[in-house]
């Protein structure tokens, strides 16, 4: 959060300064205050066993330490009004990005309604500079239990609730890669429920866009797709041009164009594809993908069919 | 070596506190009043909010006699609490079961509007958000209703054994704050249940 | 055990069987006995509570490891806090409650004593149940498990479809039968402190401690009736087929985060206030001068307890409120710092010109001091809630409320044992392991918990049961699971303090720390009618008065 690149983040960055000095001043006095008690005021050894002069209170003095953190608190309510305000309150403004971005346990569902595409798990969004200024809005749901996006360098979290749609935007203005997680405890892998934010120039973005809303052509007659279509993945899994359309899981149509897969429990590499298909518990016990009972060719057979879906 | 007193003789006989036993029965009026809150916020969130199912302006009849009963029943026991202070037993054992009586004529009318709902209605605590809400506030209300008879029971079972006395009836009025406070909660409940939600 | 011409009297009464003397134990209504079996029975859940705790930070010393699966991480920060909280902090609360307000109120037991008994029974039953579910969560046929939803049981994770089996219903009957027990406890202290105060005792002249512990009963009764309503709705919801929390059927997730949290904070100034008046008892005593601005103290304490009740939703800040709400919730978070502080000033007043001697309830009370400022600091900054954005649900947040559990009031909850123990036993603990105790765990407590704050900004998540190499969370880690090393030292060197107190511990007489308030005046431990006389008294010290009767508090309060 002390590396902003986006204006939520940055908005919250700058009133984090403000709040920090004011509480650490705080904390120098009142400490000094105690440090000095304890020890001007200790015992000596040397002492009568006389009771020292009884003050049971003073007005004026109450007075003053109540004022003065009446003050404080205004102050730093006021500062964090604005910021509320300047996050919550914008208006999205015509043109703007907007991403529905859906929770699942334990993964992150991803639609671009304006440009047709469905992904999951790895957000692509294009970058606001001068000359194409412009933030990502998303809307977030749940079809499960509750869960947070939070990616700390583009904003602070917001939760994804079943019933009860949110609202969040990210301008970010540096290209690269964010990561986050999942910050809602939604079962059991909450933990592996990760988050990459691809913030790509204007270019990058377009061809990403252009290479989602390509659909792949579908060869019926490969094993690995006919074992696909055939077992139960169908039920779950949806590949655009094929009989596969379900809904419960990531939608594979581009699996070849993430880096990760699992919601970034594991990377994109032929070793790990095969490891989650036959065995997801190896890499993410307690996920919702069930081992299938492939055997073993069945397993490289569908590998190799879902390698060819960049 | 067990104790020193400290005294100063001025005092004593002048230092009253309240009675425990009021003061305990304020404070679980108190409880009480906060958990119905609970469900009465509960109630008024999801109003209108049913996605399907039967509705309260289509089931609900606001029962006006059953209410009447149990409205009176808490002049009928504040009567018996004030002929027990005057040490009239037998007046206090009248208006009490009269209270009983009523009482149960209410939780009489509960179960007969919960059989009209359920059987012919359709409506259950799973049917819709109104079920819910419905069942759980009327039936926690019931249900401190069915207490509160259990209660009134035992005190008649003391009189009827004789063990009951004009000494007792401070206790018989603390118990008789409980019953008003079941009725005041029915007064919100009859507001938020067949006025507002209707 | 002869010291001078003082008897112990368990020297000189016949010992009875120990059949007798258990059933004796378990059947009593006396408030002391009961006090000290809450405080007990805290201990032991605290040991539990502690292994919990140890395993979670020994799965996360590094990233990747397996030590346990998911599954049981799971199951151990929800028992974890379930145990902390329901069967750890409010039996703690309520046993020196019990014990100590009776007898600085002058009176012979609390109001109602069967309820009394009754009440720590429902919570005994409690912790029963919570812990039964190891055996029995997974229903007849499967194999036992602990509630892993994590403690406060966020909708609709709790729902059949997401939590199968019975975990989750362990953990409904352990918070519904501890919450009878706990309102009925709150009954009984408010009837008590209202009704039974010996004469002259008028409002103004109770002990803080009293005061105090009167705030927090009412606390209790207003804050622990909205949980309770909540768990018979997802009881209701879980078996009879309810939609109180189903958002599939236009139920909502949100309002359980509101019935929770209008429970869920003020539980928390249910457990600081009674901190605050352990503090508010023995930072006077070892600092030879009164409690500085009682009055404003008392004010602040009531105001703490109405303001606490406003600002449950900033546990919600991100849940997507209005900006207006949010904005609201900002405020009456903000504006309970000051009453906060304000105590925190007058107890420093109070140790300005004195005469401060550091035995180690002293000791533990500085410490409360230090660290409460740290924790209300790191308080103030989550009510910002942009910045709670950020640090919400990270181990920012988790980083805070242990400072201000473990660093304020678990350190003053030891230094009411050291303090009160000499009453309660007859002797005197060991001054030395006291001493060990406290650094031992001061050292264990500030490296756990100053660094558990960095990588919750560097934005690790709560309730995770593993973490990624590469975030940099790593090196924090293990230092914060060092910690648990001293801490759990500490605790053991406190454990045997306590049993070699009541085995070896010199005789400590009526009032070994010359304190002012009623419980010194009578023998320890006391006799089970407290007082022989029921005293009278004429200002907040009366043993003051006693002791000084040519300059007593009465000609100045």
């Amino acid at each position: 959060m002390f590396a902003p690149v986006s204006t939520p983040a940055g908005s919250i960055f700058g009133l984090s300064i403000f709040v920090l000095v004011t509480v650490t001043a705080i904390f120098v006095a009142v400490f000094a205050l105690l440090a000095y008690t304890v020890v001007r005021f200790r015992k000596r050894r040397d002492a009568d066993n006389s009771e020292p002069v009884q003050i049971y209170g003073s007005t004026q003095v109450e007075l003053a330490w109540t004022v003065i953190p009446v003050l404080i608190v205004v102050a730093l309510f006021l500062a964090a009004a604005r910021v509320i305000a300047e996050v919550q309150d914008l208006t999205r403004p015509p043109g703007a990005l907007e991403v529905v971005v859906t929770g699942h346990q334990y993964w992150w569902e991803y639609r671009y309604p304006q440009l047709n595409i469905v992904t999951a798990n790895e957000l692509h969004v294009p970058v606001s500079d001068a000359t194409h200024p412009g933030a990502t809005f998303l809307t977030l749901l749940s079809a499960d239990t509750d869960h947070s996006f939070w990616v700390p360098r583009l904003a602070g979290k917001t939760d994804l609730i079943p019933n009860h749609p949110n609202q969040m935007w990210i301008d970010p203005h540096e290209t690269g890669v964010f990561l986050g997680q999942c910050a809602q405890y939604c079962g059991t892998q909450h933990a592996k429920m990760l988050l990459r934010v691809y913030v790509q120039s204007r270019e990058e973005f377009e061809r990403w866009v252009r290479d989602q809303q390509q659909t792949p052509k579908s060869d019926a007659t490969s094993r690995g797709q006919r074992v696909f279509e055939s077992t139960a993945c169908v039920n779950c899994h949806t590949i655009s041009g094929t009989a596969a359309k379900g809904r419960f899981g990531p939608d594979l149509t581009h699996l070849m164009s993430r880096d990760t897969i699992a919601a970034g429990a594991a990377k994109n590499t032929p070793e790990q594809l095969r490891l989650w298909i036959r065995n997801p518990d190896a890499i993410k016990p307690g996920s919702k993908m069930p081992a299938m009972g492939l055997n073993d060719e069945d397993v490289a057979a569908v590998a190799a069919y879902l390698e060819t879906l960049r | 070596m067990s104790t020193l007193a400290i005294s100063y003789p001025e005092r004593g006989a002048d230092w009253r506190l309240p009675s425990r036993g009021r003061v305990g029965m304020y404070c679980l009026i108190a409880a009480e009043a906060a958990i119905f809150t609970i469900f009465v916020v509960a109630y008024l969130f999801y109003v209108g909010k049913s996605i399907d199912g039967p509705l309260p302006k289509d089931v609900l009849h606001a029962p006006i006699f059953y209410t009447v009963c149990l409205l009176s029943s808490s002049l009928t026991v504040h009567l018996a609490v004030r002929r027990a202070k005057s040490g009239e037993m037998g007046a206090f054992a009248r208006w009490w079961l009269a209270t009983m009586l009523l009482g149960g004529t209410f939780l009489f009318g509960t179960a007969r509007e919960w059989a009209h709902l359920i059987l012919d209605e359709g409506l259950t605590v799973s049917t819709n958000l109104f079920g819910t809400t419905y069942y759980s506030l009327v039936g926690l209300h019931a249900f401190h209703v069915t207490v509160g008879l259990l209660a009134l029971l035992a005190v008649t079972a003391f009189y009827f054994a004789g063990d009951l006395r004009p000494e007792h009836a401070e206790r018989v009025e603390i118990l008789a704050m409980y019953w008003h406070f079941v009725d005041a909660v029915w007064v919100v409940v009859f507001t938020v249940v067949y006025v507002i939600g209707v | 055990m002869m010291a001078g011409n003082t008897v112990a009297l368990s020297d000189i009464t016949p010992v009875r069987p120990l059949t007798v003397r258990l059933h004796e134990w378990v059947t009593t209504v006396d408030h002391k006995r009961l006090g000290i079996l809450y405080i007990l029975f805290g201990l032991v859940f605290l040991a539990l509570g502690g292994i919990e705790a140890t395993i979670m930070r020994l799965q996360l010393i590094r990233a990747h490891n397996d030590l346990v699966s998911p599954q049981v991480f799971n199951r151990m920060f929800t028992m974890h806090g379930t145990t902390m909280i329901f069967f750890v902090a409010m039996p703690l609360v309520f046993g020196f409650a019990n014990y100590l307000v009776p007898l600085m109120i002058g009176a012979r037991d609390m109001a109602f004593p069967r309820l009394n008994a009754f009440s720590f029974w429902m919570t005994a039953l409690g912790g029963l149940f919570l812990y039964f579910s190891f055996l029995g969560g997974d229903g007849l046929y499967g194999a036992g498990s602990a509630p892993d939803v994590g403690w406060f049981a966020y909708a609709p994770l709790t729902a059949k479809t997401f939590s199968v089996g019975h975990s989750t219903d362990y953990w409904i009957l352990a918070l519904l039968s501890s919450g009878i027990g706990s309102i009925g406890t709150a009954i009984n202290l408010i009837a008590t402190i209202v009704s039974m105060r010996c004469p002259g005792m008028t409002l103004g002249k109770m002990p803080l401690l009293v005061w105090l512990n009167l705030v927090m009963a009412s606390l209790v009764i207003l804050a622990v009736s909205p949980l309770t309503a909540a768990q018979i709705m997802l009881l209701i919801d879980r078996y009879l087929g309810a939609h109180f929390f189903d958002t599939q059927a236009g139920g909502s997730a949100v309002i359980w985060m509101h019935f929770f949290w209008i429970f869920g904070h003020p539980e928390v100034y249910v457990l600081v206030l009674p901190a605050f008046a352990f503090a508010s008892e023995i930072i006077p005593v070892f600092s030879r001068k009164a409690i500085f601005g009682y009055s404003v103290m008392v004010l602040a304490s009531i105001a703490i307890g109405f303001i606490g009740m406003s600002v449950w939703a900033h546990h919600m800040f991100t849940v997507g409120m209005s900006a207006g709400a949010n904005t609201f919730f900002v405020l009456s978070t903000m504006a309970i710092a000051v009453p906060t502080g304000i105590k925190i000033f007058n107890w420093l007043a109070t140790m300005w010109g004195g005469r401060i001697l550091f035995a180690t309830p002293m000791m533990f009370c500085v410490a409360f001091l230090f660290q409460f400022l740290i924790a209300g600091l790191t308080g103030v900054t989550l009510a910002v809630a942009p910045l709670d954005w950020q640090l919400g649900n990270s181990y920012y947040v988790v980083a805070h409320f242990h400072y201000v559990i473990v660093g304020g009031i678990l350190f003053c909850i030891f230094a009411a044992f050291y303090y009160w123990l000499p009453k309660a036993s007859g002797r005197m603990y060991n001054e030395a392991l006291g001493k060990l105790h406290f650094w031992l765990f001061f050292i264990g407590f500030h490296l756990t918990f100053d660094f558990m704050h960095v990588p919750g900004i560097l934005g690790m998540p709560r309730r995770i049961y593993t973490y990624e190499p590469g975030r940099g969370w790593d090196i924090w880690n293990l230092i914060v699971t060092i910690g648990v090393a001293f801490q759990a030292a500490g605790i053991l060197v406190f454990a045997v303090n306590l049993i070699w107190t009541c085995w070896r511990g010199k005789l400590a007489g009526n009032d070994p720390w010359d304190a002012w308030t009623l419980e010194w005046l009578t023998s320890s431990p006391p006799p089970a009618y407290n007082y022989a006389v029921i005293p009278e008294v004429r200002s907040r010290r009366p043993l003051w008065d006693l002791k000084h009767p040519e300059d007593p508090d009465w000609r100045y309060e």
